[in-house]
């Protein structure tokens, strides 16, 4: 069973269509980075997929209907939708306390662990505590749930770069095993690499990329080409050109590496480098047409 | 033998997962009233509060209630209104509080959640919308009244305990002055006007401002006013009467509730309020109010699954 399947999933707000009928597989035991511009429709499908809003179309989340069974989803489904949306009058040992009330799964021992490591005290108030604390907090309390699968909404905004780095960090070591799934969206695309298994790019409510790391590598190859050797490169058909200190740098899909590294260096792109290249292909309508 | 031991096992087991089930139902409810009563420790250091001020006003009034009670050349029957006087006024000002809070609790309930956002945290969790707004509707309807009663109680205590020391030395017959005031039958008068008075009947009010703290998007109190406002104005315009208003009054304040026939009394406590308990519950407008509150609460769980943070 796919922990999330859905066919022609499909979300308007009004006149405005934020999710255009997505299919979507996710299987178990992958991390997942749903990538795009701001509006492209990440958090709605996000949101349908954790039942915090209503949609069309199929969609199964660990074979329940999001929608009508958030309650029973929500026992093997945690979430970070946005930084700070813990209660800020909340103390650190009444978020315990709650969540050992009213969540089966949830391990307070394992949750004061992770605590441990930060400098939070538990008889803080969420109010008292820095944005970074904060998340932190919310960290500890999500990865204390023995969960299937995790979803995380741009969890690092606004976060400095430690944290940012910690956050990540303690996700893999601590808390991913290989049998849980996770699906991340954020802007700092080139910190998140390294996590992913997969990646799937979202635009104006569309896939338009859809991918393994593995296929990601094999596939998509960056040359940094000469001033000389740029017409050779370029009847190579690039998907993407962009100029860097003067030289050219070319963006390949699926051209093999032996035939690259005639006309330059080669060298496996960014996820943030390939974002950009696919992005402007889809958003002028005549290079759209083209790809 | 052996598939009867399991057979047994299995019944055993079954009767586990049920009482699992069965308690999975009940901690979140739980939870979730103790979640309130932390975010809104308001409801009752406001209560405290209001005691306190209370009671610093009886201290303070002290000499001149003795004198009022030296007056009385022999306290008796009929003096049951100068006795107790203190007694009500004290239950009198935290019903009071007992309503204010009660508004602003419930035009607040859905409201807070979805304005600092929390509520995409509280949904994260296996919280039914149905246990969150049934928890947040036990406020008005249990915890905030019990409250109330307990407070009351606590603070006459203290005040019939400094009577207790000043009364006799001031020459007052304390055993007479006891008798008259009757402060245990003046309890349970008590306990039962708050839950009809000020519980039941007034529910369906509490229930639309809930209701409305679901749906505005800012100021809930002044959005869930206005329908009141303009039904009560249009009623005026064209019928040139004003029962709606008055209807929506009279339940807010806990008046014309079919509780008590007082005889000229100014306090429903006193000892001669002819408890109707019969008329009150086969009273029609009782029970249309209590199926409109539910209404509106069905609407309130409705409403919350569906909005999203302001």
């Amino acid at each position: 069973m796919s922990v999330i399947e859905a066919h022609g999933l499909r979300k308007a707000f009004g006149t405005t269509v934020a999710v255009d009928g997505i299919d979507l597989r996710v299987e178990e035991g992958h991390i997942l980075g749903l990538i795009g511009p701001n509006g492209a429709g990440k958090t709605t499908a996000l949101d349908a997929i954790i039942g915090l809003t209503p949609y069309q179309g199929e969609l199964r989340v660990l074979g329940r209907n999001p929608w009508q069974e958030r309650e029973e989803l929500m026992r093997d489904v945690c979430f970070i939708a946005d930084v700070a949306v813990l209660p800020r009058w909340m103390r650190v040992s009444q978020a315990l306390d709650y969540m050992i009330g009213v969540h089966p799964r949830f391990d307070r021992i394992k949750a004061e662990g992770f605590l441990a490591k930060t400098s939070i005290a538990h008889s803080s108030k969420v109010r008292e505590l820095s944005k970074g604390m904060v998340v932190q907090l919310h960290l500890a309390l999500v990865m204390a749930i023995d969960a299937k699968l995790l979803v995380l909404d741009e969890p690092t905004l606004g976060l400095d770069i430690l944290f940012r780095k910690q956050f990540y960090d303690s996700l893999l070591n601590d808390y991913f095993d290989g049998s849980r799934t996770i699906i991340v969206t954020t802007h700092q695309v080139e910190e998140i690499q390294h996590v992913l298994t997969d990646l799937m790019f979202i635009h104006h409510g569309r896939i338009v990329l859809s991918c393994s790391m593995e296929e990601f590598e094999a596939r998509y190859a960056e040359v940094m080409v000469k001033p000389e050797q740029l017409g050779a490169a370029r009847a190579l058909k690039p998907i993407y050109e962009r100029q860097v200190f003067g030289r050219s740098i070319l963006l390949f899909d699926q051209v093999g590496r032996q035939t690259l590294s005639a006309v330059g260096e080669v060298r496996t792109p960014s996820i943030a480098d390939l974002f950009v290249a696919v992005m402007s292909n889809h958003s002028g309508t005549a290079q759209g047409a083209a790809r | 033998m052996n598939t009867e031991s399991n057979v047994l096992r299995e019944s055993a087991l079954d009767l586990e997962r049920v009482a699992a089930e069965s308690v999975s139902q009940t901690r979140p409810f739980y939870w979730s009233v103790r979640r309130e009563l932390w975010e809104n420790r308001w409801i009752y250091v406001g209560q405290l509060a209001v005691a306190g001020v209370f009671l610093v006003g009886f201290l303070f009034n002290m000499t001149r209630w003795l004198d009022k009670m030296r007056s009385l050349s022999i306290i008796g029957p009929a003096h049951w209104e100068t006795v107790s006087l203190p007694y009500n006024i004290a239950a009198g000002a935290l019903m009071g509080t007992l309503i204010l809070m009660s508004i602003f609790y419930s035009s607040d309930a859905l409201y807070g959640e979805r304005r600092d956002r929390s509520i995409l945290f509280w949904k994260s969790l296996p919280v039914s919308d149905l246990t969150t707004v049934l928890a947040k509707a036990s406020i008005p309807l249990v915890v905030l009244p019990l409250l109330t009663f307990g407070i009351t109680i606590a603070l006459h205590l203290i005040m019939l305990l400094l009577s207790s020391i000043v009364l006799p030395a001031s020459g007052i017959s304390l055993a007479s002055w006891w008798q008259e005031l009757s402060i245990f039958p003046m309890w349970g008068m008590l306990l039962y006007h708050i839950l009809l008075a000020h519980v039941l009947w007034p529910f369906p009010v509490y229930c639309w401002l809930i209701l409305v703290s679901g749906w505005a998007r800012r100021a809930p109190l002044l959005w869930a006013a206005l329908p009141v406002v303009a039904i009560g104005g249009l009623e005026k315009l064209i019928f040139r009467t004003s029962h709606f208003a008055e209807m929506v009054g009279t339940r807010l304040i806990g008046s014309g509730a079919p509780t008590d026939v007082t005889h000229g009394e100014m306090f429903p406590t006193g000892p001669m309020t002819h408890l109707t308990p019969i008329r009150y519950f086969s009273a029609p407008s009782l029970w249309i109010g209590l199926v409109i509150a539910a209404v509106f609460l069905a609407l309130a769980v409705r409403l919350r699954r569906y909005r999203d943070p302001v």
